[in-house]
């Protein structure tokens, strides 16, 4: 039940803050954030809460298909635009593969190099 | 008989059912193509048509499963925390190269769907389509598109990134297994990173850590960076 608790809680802390503050940015992000930040200043224990995360972590998949049965409302508009929605996504697929590879290699390759002169 | 086929119990059994027999066809066919998520949605769509049950109906009856969604991003943080030691080891190559990805993942998608001449609901809809699911639909509702639409194309393409991912990585000479693993997380979400799984732990790590990173920073520059390119389109 503890788990339930925490893992509620949060969602609920992050609704009160959106609610609050008028960010645009949804409740369970900030949820998720002020749960990681709890963990590793030690207020929540992972025991507390592993369990019922790793449940619903491994479920995820499973809890979209109701939203995307709701496709069936929206045939006919994905219908007059199919091409536009394949061929965006798709390079823009390509596209982020590319760029975020690239600069993970040249920034980690930047350290490993300052690393190196540092050792010599 | 109608009663029972428009009773919460039903649907929520069915909707159960439908995943259960898709996760069974993909156990035992092994084709990436028939992702559980994807048949359940085609079987249930094929029954509410042959039983002719209200769409509204199925909505009401299965919101208890949707309600999830939620706490189960609020659950992320759990892995997020696992990973914050190997996070701060190289935060700034992670952190660039994310900010790098989200950035270019949505401006991309929304210049060129607007240069083929889609209509603003489906731009905003595409893009958030790099990230997680339930992420991606909150993000996409926020915005204005269509929370229904953003999931099957989330779904879809990462489903593509998962096959072709380290394909397109080794065509444009990504070498680094860390920077592979990480970009297959920030592009293809759950299903990039349960590629990566198959590979090792270690790997799956590495994109988990992409893919909730893309979903944070998606979740928070979303709304600016459309604000931002609202400055030179109209939509």
């Amino acid at each position: 039940m503890r788990q339930v608790v925490i893992i509620l809680g949060y969602l609920l802390i992050g609704e009160i803050v959106v609610h609050l503050t008028g960010l645009k940015m949804p409740s369970s992000i900030i949820g998720m954030i002020l749960l990681t930040f709890s963990l590793e200043i030690g207020w929540i224990k992972l025991k507390w809460v592993a369990g019922l995360s790793h449940f619903l972590t491994k479920n995820m998949a499973f809890f979209f298909v109701p939203p995307g049965v709701a496709i069936l409302l929206y045939l006919d508009l994905i219908q007059s635009n199919f091409w536009s929605i394949i061929i965006a996504s798709t390079l823009g697929t390509i596209i982020v593969f590319a760029c975020t590879g690239w600069t993970h290699q040249l920034f980690m390759r930047h350290k490993n190099s300052f690393k190196k002169n540092k050792n010599a | 008989m109608e009663n029972i086929l428009n009773s919460e119990l039903f649907l929520l059994t069915l909707t159960f059912l439908a995943y259960f027999i898709a996760q069974n066809i993909q156990r035992k066919t092994k084709l990436i193509f028939l992702n559980p998520v994807l048949l359940a949605i085609i079987f249930i769509i094929g029954f509410l048509m042959l039983f002719e049950i209200d769409f509204n109906t199925y909505k009401e009856g299965s919101r208890m499963i949707e309600f999830l969604l939620k706490p189960a991003i609020v659950a992320l943080g759990v892995p997020l925390y696992q990973q914050l030691g190997k996070i701060k080891k190289q935060a700034i190559p992670i952190i660039v190269s994310q900010l790098v990805g989200c950035i270019v993942g949505i401006v991309s998608v929304v210049l060129i769907a607007k240069a083929l001449g889609a209509p603003k609901e489906i731009i905003f809809s595409i893009a958030p389509k790099s990230v997680t699911t339930p992420i991606a639909m909150e993000v996409s509702k926020t915005l204005g598109g269509i929370p229904p639409l953003t999931a099957s194309v989330v779904i879809l393409f990462g489903i593509i990134g998962s096959i072709f991912g380290y394909e397109i990585m080794k065509l444009t000479r990504i070498k680094s297994s860390i920077s592979q693993g990480i970009s297959m997380g920030t592009a293809s979400h759950v299903l990039g990173a349960s590629k990566s799984m198959e590979i090792s732990g270690n790997f799956g790590a590495l994109s988990s850590i992409g893919l909730i990173i893309n979903g944070i920073l998606t979740a928070i520059l979303a709304p600016y960076i459309i604000q931002f390119l609202g400055i030179w389109i109209t939509f």
